[in-house]
């Protein structure tokens, strides 16, 4: 009884015939091995499974695979340079040290590009704080992830 | 999460049709109801994807009133240049709803079927006296909402637009549950030719609900003072572990009148 | 070697992060993102009870269902022997007798203790098939009376959680004399007293724990990845205590780990049972909790209630502290659970102060909750929030100024001894006092009240000079305080012949940039530059052995256990380069990454020297081994003692009770610093840790049913980045004495120092409105509640 999906992720068309009641987040990781992108928690609340569907980040693990047929799909792994050079928000997060234990980061550098993606380069640390609200970091108290989303936003001009 | 069966319509007719056919659950956006799945609180033997619909998406102005397609995203409607120039208190509200991902999930036509009780749009729907558009009927928002998670939609319905008459005045304070992000207490006020409206969520225990007494006073006097010392019933109010009721029976007075404050500046 | 690239390495260096790389493109390789061909999944059926006798277990059902490879239940490991999950510190009571150690087996033996505890687990294909069966394995509980506070549990008639500790009291302990405590308050000109709760906290490290465990029988070994901060440890509790495996068949993995914060220092019976489960089944076996499970199974945080009292003289100099503590252990006794309350707290109650006369008391519990154990700052938080508490109340009661009472008290002299059996090696905390003042601004708070004021607002500044022992610890002293084990670190250097190095260390890192600052510290003694050093962590099959990450050890001690097998590296460098140059030993000096003949220009850079060890053909092989390859094991001389002020500054919205921190300024001596980026890293989340407790973090338990109220992120409120400000950090050294870095530790200090701060600045806030006292969290209904005089009591 599985249901056909057929999905683009990280410009890779894949099909698959899957158990519909397959999370996003678990195609993603267990079918796709791609598992950069994490599970943190079971309430849709900690960000860690952030992903882009069709340019908008979404939570992976809140949503069935079957229900994105057709759609693009980034992931972490698919953001960076044909030749593994970072994206400028993945390098303001190492050059601000916006990361400490890499469990949280990927979901929050994909919702930080999201932020500036709706709200401009130019963001005010209240605007950040505010728009990080769909992730949790335990590690870092923030502080150096508003600093990496300014200078990323910055950087983002133009890409 | 239990298995079962996904079906795709492509059309509102086709949707309602499974719907009754399979006595199935309607999936939108899926933010609360996947998460229930996974928590094994809802078990639906057959799932129907409203995300294929094409018809439900899209904003549009009618006359005095802004009508949202149920289908449409949260962050669509807060991004929407119509609904910020018409009525930028639902604007804001969208805006505010859960997360930046959930905003980019999640549904109107989904939050408004779930009623969950701590949920923004319903103070929305209600504050603003808007209408519920159906594959059946059309039903006032007076009529919409029936207690925790309990609507007036019958299994076989689905709702297909919401139509919100613009206000002359109206505003959204949100007092966010520090765990969960939902309101704690969420107050909607509003002012037009018709009336004063104050629809609460996040505190009744039967859900959203219309403050009468604080109505009353801004009918009269539509400033932050009118409400000022004005107690709100308890009896109705929930007591959990975030908050009593008279806490919140207090903070919704303060927030009608911060609310009322935002609407008039 | 060119100029900036030596910079880049040196100490002090603010070094960007070696292992960012992986974890920003998504190649961090955590315990659940291993999978082993034949893989199957293990689903552990929990009590939904607090407390219930288990009547009996039917398995039929649940082995009958799709999928289904195997269900084990508490039977099934008796009869394999298995042994209970062992607690690694032995406390005596007043009386001198041992605390009470009732067995913890990781399978539930006819009775179950806590929401959460472990009946049975099922090994299926998949994890929902798993899950799926466990709704079948038919349990026969009798639901008994749960006690879930650890004074209500204290009391006579409470609910008896073991039959072998009476009354539920695992020991009750003291530390201090009492005598000259007595006698210091008997000559008090004012007494301050408190009643204090510290508030019980759910670690959540983003990543949930996960154990995959696999059995290789054509060697009889094991291979066990563990989301673990200690995986010798590990190892060793595992091996010997429980499965009586050999120990040197089981190799311990703790890949990249998300996050620990002490919860993933312990011996959990999932990591047991799946190790265990992987021979039995002859498959590799994975179990990854969800966060909900991780609310119930991960061990908890703090849960103290104390009486304090301080004795002072007339000038508010203080005479006498006397403390008494409840303290709750929780079901059963985790890993390091019965030291946390006693030699992690009792010890640190002296504070940056000279007070003369302590003596502290902990009657400890147990209770029908999640086992407490170590959560950041592991008992020195708890100490630190009574004393700062005590002491702010104790100045407002003699009308003296926040600082200036402490000023009064603060030790100048050292080395100094406590009458809490610490001996404080260095500090100087009037220093950072001073510093932490000009940093918050002090000077400029009255204006801003006055301002807030005019707004309707209430300002509030508080402070915290709070004190740590850390880099633990001297092993003959934890030994004669009832450490079951030894506490220091092991290093290797593995010169290859290029030059370039590995090091393996016994510390781990799950975020602490270990990576990094370790690399530093050898690129900077070998003159190499920082890439050419990668640092290895968390392989029992890898290093020589290791006690791993905690109680901000690493670099203290680990660190230094690496600079000692540096130090032989040098020597034996030294001993080759005199060959190569033919000069006498004692002629050869090492610097800036050459071996060169002191007073001429005759050197051999280090690379040269490597070489000539791998490649010995002009080698003095008559005299030396040829290699460069050395380990050291450091046991430290004494712990360190990480200090400072911190000073938060609120505002708070009277109508709403909400509280804003508009300032949170923290002033650390941490010693030496190896990279400044990464020090300042682990304040500030240190600071959103201690910050989260004050404010918002609150693990609560039904009274009557034992359930946990707060078992997801629904709510337990978990600080997001809108809940915090920007912090202002700096720091002050006074180097340790005892360490070859004279280097402290930094990773607990944030969570230690900054909850008291925040609450002083709450109630200094509110002191004009008559309130006095407030516990933790600061939700805003307490507050509120507190300003209307109403009772705050509420969930």
């Amino acid at each position: 009884m599985g249901t056909s999906v057929s999905l683009i992720i990280n410009g890779k068309t894949v099909t698959a015939n899957i158990d519909p009641r397959m999370l996003l987040v678990q195609f993603i990781r267990e079918h796709m091995q791609l598992t950069g992108t994490h599970i943190g928690c079971d309430t849709a609340q900690c960000g860690a499974c952030t992903v882009f569907v069709n340019g908008n980040a979404v939570k992976s693990c809140s949503a069935l695979a079957v229900q994105f047929e057709g759609a693009q799909i980034t992931t972490i792994e698919g953001i960076a340079g044909a030749n593994g050079e970072m994206h400028p928000m993945q390098a303001a997060f190492k050059e601000c040290h916006g990361l400490q234990c890499g469990f949280c980061t990927p979901g929050m550098v994909m919702s930080a590009i999201d932020l500036v993606k709706r709200h401009g380069n130019s963001l005010s640390e209240q605007a950040i704080r505010e728009g990080l609200d769909g992730n949790i970091c335990r590690c870092t108290g923030y502080h150096n992830i508003v600093k990496a989303v300014q200078q990323g936003a910055a950087n983002m001009k133009g890409v | 999460m239990y298995a079962f069966e996904f079906h795709r319509p492509k059309s509102v007719s086709e949707a309602a049709a499974l719907l009754a056919k399979s006595k199935g659950k309607l999936i939108a956006g899926g933010q609360s109801l996947v998460g229930a799945m996974k928590l094994r609180l809802a078990s639906p033997e057959n799932l129907v994807d409203l995300g294929g619909v094409a018809e439900l998406r899209g904003i549009k102005r009618e006359g005095n009133a802004i009508v949202i397609g149920a289908g449409t995203r949260h962050a669509e409607v807060a991004a929407s240049k119509d609904v910020q120039s018409s009525i930028p208190a639902l604007a804001a509200l969208a805006g505010g709803i859960g997360d930046r991902q959930v905003r980019n999930m999640g549904t109107i036509g989904g939050s408004l079927a779930n009623n969950d009780p701590a949920a923004d749009y319903p103070a929305a729907v209600l504050g603003l006296g808007a209408t519920i558009r159906t594959n059946k009927r059309t039903i006032a928002a007076d009529d919409f909402f029936k207690g925790m998670y309990e609507t007036a939609l019958a299994p076989d319905e689905l709702i297909t637009a919401v139509s919100f008459p613009a206000p002359k005045k109206a505003a959204y304070i949100k007092f966010r549950n520090p765990a969960s992000r939902f309101a704690l207490v969420g107050v909607f006020v509003s002012q037009d030719a018709s009336g004063v409206r104050v629809a609460v969520t996040g505190a009744g225990s039967a859900g959203v609900f219309r403050a009468t007494a604080l109505e009353q006073a801004l009918a009269k006097n539509f400033s932050p003072d009118a409400v000022k010392g004005i107690k709100v019933d308890t009896a109705k109010l929930n007591t959990d572990l975030h908050a009593t009721a008279e806490y919140r029976a207090h903070l919704i007075t303060v927030l009608a009148g911060r609310a009322v404050a935002k609407a008039s500046s | 070697m060119n100029a900036p690239e030596k910079a880049q390495s040196a100490i002090g260096a603010s070094v960007r992060r070696k292992e960012d790389y992986r974890f920003l493109t998504g190649g961090g390789k955590y315990t659940d993102d291993v999978t082993l061909p034949g893989q199957s999944y293990a689903y552990f059926v929990r009590s939904p009870h607090a407390h219930a006798k288990i009547l009996k277990i039917n398995k039929s059902a649940a082995l009958k269902a799709p999928g289904v490879i195997a269900v084990y239940t508490g039977d099934d490991t008796a009869a394999d022997k298995m042994g209970g999950l062992p607690c690694g510190w032995l406390i005596k009571d007043v009386k001198g007798e041992p605390m009470k150690e009732p067995p913890h087996p990781p399978l539930a033996q006819g009775k179950v203790r806590h929401v959460g505890d472990q009946v049975a687990v099922i090994i299926a294909e998949t994890y929902n098939q798993a899950k799926d069966a466990a709704e079948l394995l038919e349990v026969d509980y009798d639901v008994l009376p749960a006690v879930v506070d650890a004074v209500e549990a204290l009391k006579p008639g409470a609910p008896q959680v073991h039959d072998g500790a009476p009354n539920n009291r695992c020991y009750l302990w003291s530390l201090g004399d009492k005598a000259a405590t007595d006698a210091a308050f008997a000559k008090a000109h004012h007494v301050t007293k408190i009643d204090i709760t510290n508030n019980r906290l759910i670690p959540n490290a983003i990543e949930p724990r996960a154990a995959l465990a696999h059995y290789n029988r054509a060697d009889e070994s094991y291979t066990l990845y563990v989301a673990n901060q200690n995986p010798h440890v590990e190892r060793l509790l595992m091996t010997a205590f429980v499965l009586g495996l050999p120990e040197h068949k089981v190799r311990v993995i703790a890949p990249d780990v998300g996050g620990g914060f002490g919860s993933k220092i312990f011996l959990y019976a999932e990591d047991v049972i799946v190790t265990w489960a992987s021979k039995k089944v002859n498959r590799p076996v994975k179990w990854t909790a969800d966060r909900s499970e991780a609310f119930l199974s991960d061990a908890h945080g703090r849960d103290h209630h104390t009486h304090a009292e301080l004795a002072m003289d007339k000038d508010g100099k203080f005479l006498g502290l006397r403390v008494k503590t409840i303290a709750n252990l929780g079901a059963y006794l985790s890993t390091f659970g019965s030291s946390v309350p006693t030699y992690l707290y009792g010890t640190l109650l002296a504070g940056q102060y000279t007070t003369p006369a302590i003596y502290v008391e902990v009657d400890a519990a147990f209770t029908n909750t999640t086992p407490v154990d170590a959560y950041r700052g592991a008992g020195r938080p708890e100490a630190t929030y009574v004393l700062e508490r005590i002491v702010s109340q104790a100045a407002r009661e003699m009308n003296l100024d926040q600082a200036e009472i402490r000023r009064r008290n603060f030790i100048t002299a050292f080395p100094y001894q406590t009458p809490v059996a610490l001996m404080y090696d260095i500090g100087d905390y009037k220093s950072c006092l001073d510093k932490a003042q000009k940093l918050a601004d002090v000077a400029g708070f009255p204006a801003r009240r006055a301002e807030a004021e005019k707004r309707g607002k209430k300002r509030g500044l508080g402070y915290s000079t709070y004190i740590e022992a850390c880099g633990l610890a001297p092993s003959n002293i934890a030994g004669a305080l009832g450490a079951r084990a030894g506490l220091f670190e092991a290093g290797e250097i593995r010169v290859h012949p290029t030059g370039s190095v590995t090091v393996f260390t016994g510390s781990h890192s799950h975020g602490q940039g270990h990576e990094t600052t370790f690399a530093q510290v050898v690129a900077a003694r070998l003159g190499i530059p920082v890439e050419s050093v990668d640092v290895v962590h968390g392989d029992t099959g890898r290093m020589p052995f290791g006690m791993g990450t905690y109680g901000s050890r690493s670099i203290a001690v680990g660190g230094a256990a690496i600079m000692k097998a540096l130090d032989k590296i040098e020597a034996k460098g030294k001993k080759i380069a005199a060959h190569l140059l033919e000069a006498a030993e004692s002629d050869i000096e090492f610097k800036d990454g050459k071996f060169t003949v002191a007073g001429t220009d005759k050197s051999v850079p280090f690379g040269g020297v490597a070489f000539s060890a791998y490649v010995p053909h002009n080698y003095p092989l008559d005299k030396l081994e040829p290699g460069l390859n050395e380990t050291a094991f450091y046991d430290p001389g004494n712990f360190t003692y990480p200090a400072g002020t911190h000073i938060a500054e609120v505002e708070v919205d009277p109508e709403t009770g909400v509280v804003q921190i508009v300032n949170f300024s923290a002033v650390d001596d941490f010693g030496n610093i190896i990279n400044p980026m990464i020090v300042e890293g682990q304040v500030h989340g240190g600071l959103a840790q201690g910050i989260g407790q004050a404010m918002l973090e609150n693990c609560v338990y039904d009274q009557e049913t034992g359930q946990l109220l707060t078992g997801s992120y629904m709510d337990y409120a978990m600080p997001r980045a809108a809940d915090l400000p920007s912090f202002k950090v700096d720091t002050h050294v006074t180097p340790c004495t005892h360490n070859p870095l004279g280097v402290k530790g930094c990773g607990e200090a944030g969570a230690i120092g900054s909850p008291p701060a925040v609450v002083n600045a709450v109630i200094d806030a509110l002191a004009p409105l008559g309130v006095k006292h407030l516990e933790m969290p600061l939700t805003p209904e307490r507050v509120w509640r507190a300003i209307q005089g109403k009772p705050t009591k509420v969930a």
